[in-house]
């Protein structure tokens, strides 16, 4: 007789799969359009499951027979997903609703994303890493195509199923190997296992970089990147904005607990791998992103070159590494929304601009919408007073003090050169002619432009909490 | 990890078994059978008649519909007789999860009839 689990450690994604189902019923059985009373349930369920996380930490353990682990780690991740896919539904739904192409299926579709996310970030064994990543890349899909009368749109959604799928088989051929060599699923027991190996097993490490390929995908790291402009460019703008946060907070999670949890006795194999695709991220989203005319596009490739910061201090392997990372992924959580605000924010007479000369003399006809841009462009270039600049800097002291001061100095002249289409981008708002002034922005969309511009300042003058916060979660991780 | 491998060498014995049979088959028919073709024997055939147009007509995208609802039920109940042989051992825990999962199963299934994916026109 197997005891019934422990259901306290996982009241966040019950109440996300329940609440998930009960709104496909309401939907169903509806006969008006209730896209924006599930959107509000939606919403409504993720503040609860956040709630149930900051009210009510549940303890660390395990459930499920350790395939579901919890603790403070896991906490922070999954309140920054629900934080990231929360808001991007609100701005999901307003959108929806000027296209004309509100169905009730879309909050519920991001709520099953949602749930696939923490999943990912509290799986303790392949499997569950497996079954999580399928749930939200499946739901994925499906939003990348939402607009499916939208050539673009269908596009995107069935190059990213495609590459999705390719990266899942990888991911599985690698988790194979490791069970093959190191002869179970559940990381508590590779840890072990890899403990005791003897050092450098060619199988394990090459069952090791296949795990990190498919991953990598899923975060768009270079060389895994091709699908990420076309998709960014190819999905309806705040599906996009979603895309960038919520599933790369919860892959940049999985990577972490990942590495440094079963395969840390490894580090000097996998450190190579996540150095080189650190580096060319961050080289090639500075490098590709000059040429870009288009926002989403632009936006896309800036996101690649964020996600080659975050892994720098993945490669630096240690607690302040994971600190790093975790602090970076929520400024970088609010970046992305502000900027993505700012760009639904781009509509001339009602209908949507994305092209980067539209935002030509911005300063003037819209002085709110550039001032919010700009400081989140300053944020982004990781240049001081704003919190972008405190993000690079704990990443990189990371890699320094883990010896890695050739990868820090390659980061640091990479911002330089990403740093000069961010600041392109104001000197089109307040230098340039004004052009057509653009529609005055819904309620929703200002309020995330306006908070996510004053986090990026408040979070450069009072970073300790958030710092502290961070600290105790990758000390969750690593266990140090 | 010896003793690991050598565990499946029965599978490799028998994976070069079925290669080895399935090549001398088709090598052999193709020799030794006798190839007398003429217009008669090589023309399309379709049950008796003359083909009435090219085979390779388009489907109807509505089959591919109703060929995946069909697939998950028929996962389920695959899944089913395993559940139903073990319940004894697997007690509560076991038979609640069933229950979870038709329940989940069971919410798809009112949503494809309620969305009119089960009616043809």
């Amino acid at each position: 007789m197997t005891a019934l689990p422990a259901l306290s450690l996982v009241l966040p994604e019950v109440l996300l799969t329940v609440g998930a189902m009960a709104l496909l019923m309401i939907g169903v059985f509806k006969k008006k359009d209730s896209t924006s009373l599930l959107t509000g349930l939606a919403v409504l369920l993720m503040v609860a499951a956040g709630a149930s996380l900051v009210l009510d930490p549940p303890a660390a353990g395990t459930a499920f027979g350790g395939l579901f682990v919890v603790n403070e780690f896991t906490s922070f991740a999954k309140l920054m997903t629900l934080l990231g896919a929360g808001i991007a539904l609100v701005m999901i739904n307003s959108w929806a609703h000027t296209e004309g192409i509100a169905r009730f299926e879309l909050p519920i579709v991001v709520v099953f994303a949602t749930l696939g996310m923490l999943m990912m970030i509290s799986a303790n064994d392949f499997i569950a890493l497996y079954v999580g990543l399928e749930l939200q890349s499946l739901s994925l899909y499906v939003l990348a195509a939402f607009h499916r009368n939208n050539l673009r749109a269908t596009e995107a959604g069935v190059k990213y199923f495609v590459l999705g799928a390719l990266a899942s088989g990888l991911l599985l051929y690698g988790s194979s190997l490791v069970y093959g060599f190191g002869g179970t699923t559940s990381f508590a027991g590779l840890a072990t296992a890899m403990a005791s190996a003897e050092a450098g097993n060619v199988g394990v490490i090459i069952g090791i970089v296949f795990v990190i390929a498919g991953l990598a995908f899923k975060v768009s790291a270079v060389p895994f990147h091709m699908w990420t402009p076309d998709v960014y460019e190819g999905a309806p703008t705040p599906i996009t904005a979603f895309f960038s946060v919520a599933p790369k907070i919860a892959a940049l999670s999985l990577f972490l607990s990942v590495l440094m949890g079963p395969f840390a006795p490894m580090v000097a194999e996998w450190r190579q791998v996540i150095v080189l695709i650190a580096a060319l991220s961050m080289a090639w989203g500075a490098i590709a992103a000059i040429n870009q005319r288009n926002i989403k596009r632009l936006m896309a490739y800036s996101s690649i070159g964020h996600v080659g910061y975050a892994l720098v201090g993945l490669a630096a392997a240690s607690t302040e590494g994971a600190r790093g990372v975790m602090f970076y992924l929520f400024i970088y959580l609010f970046m992305n929304l502000g900027t993505f605000a700012c760009i639904l924010a781009m509509r001339v007479k009602g209908r949507a601009v994305e092209a980067i000369d539209d935002l030509s003399g911005m300063s003037k006809s819209n002085p709110g919408i550039a001032m919010a841009l700009a400081i989140l462009m300053f944020s982004m270039a990781g240049i001081p007073p704003m919190a972008g600049f405190l993000a690079k800097f704990y990443v990189f002291m990371a890699a320094v003090n883990a010896n890695l001061v050739p990868l820090a100095v390659f980061g640091l002249l990479a911002s330089a050169v990403g740093a000069f289409y961010y600041l392109r981008l104001i000197k089109i708002m307040y230098f340039d002619a004004p052009r057509d002034a653009f529609d005055k922005p819904d309620f929703s969309t200002r309020m995330v432009m306006a908070a996510s511009a004053s986090l990026m300042i408040v979070y450069f003058i009072v970073p300790a909490d958030l710092v502290s916060e961070a600290a105790s979660a990758a000390q969750a991780l690593t266990g140090r | 990890m010896d003793g690991l491998l050598k565990e499946y060498l029965p599978i490799l014995i028998f994976i070069g078994i079925a290669f080895g049979l399935a090549l001398v088959i088709v090598v052999a028919s193709l020799i030794a059978g006798p190839s007398r073709p003429d217009p008669e024997k090589t023309s399309v055939y379709e049950c008796g008649f003359e083909a009435f147009d090219d085979s390779r007509g388009k489907f109807d995208v509505r089959f591919y519909l109703v060929s995946i609802l069909f697939i998950i039920f028929d996962l389920e109940v695959a899944f089913l007789f395993p559940w139903a042989v073990s319940l004894g051992n697997i007690g509560l825990f076991g038979f609640w999860s069933m229950m979870l999962f038709l329940g989940v199963l069971t919410i798809g299934f009112i949503y494809e009839w309620k969305k009119g994916a089960l009616e043809w026109e």
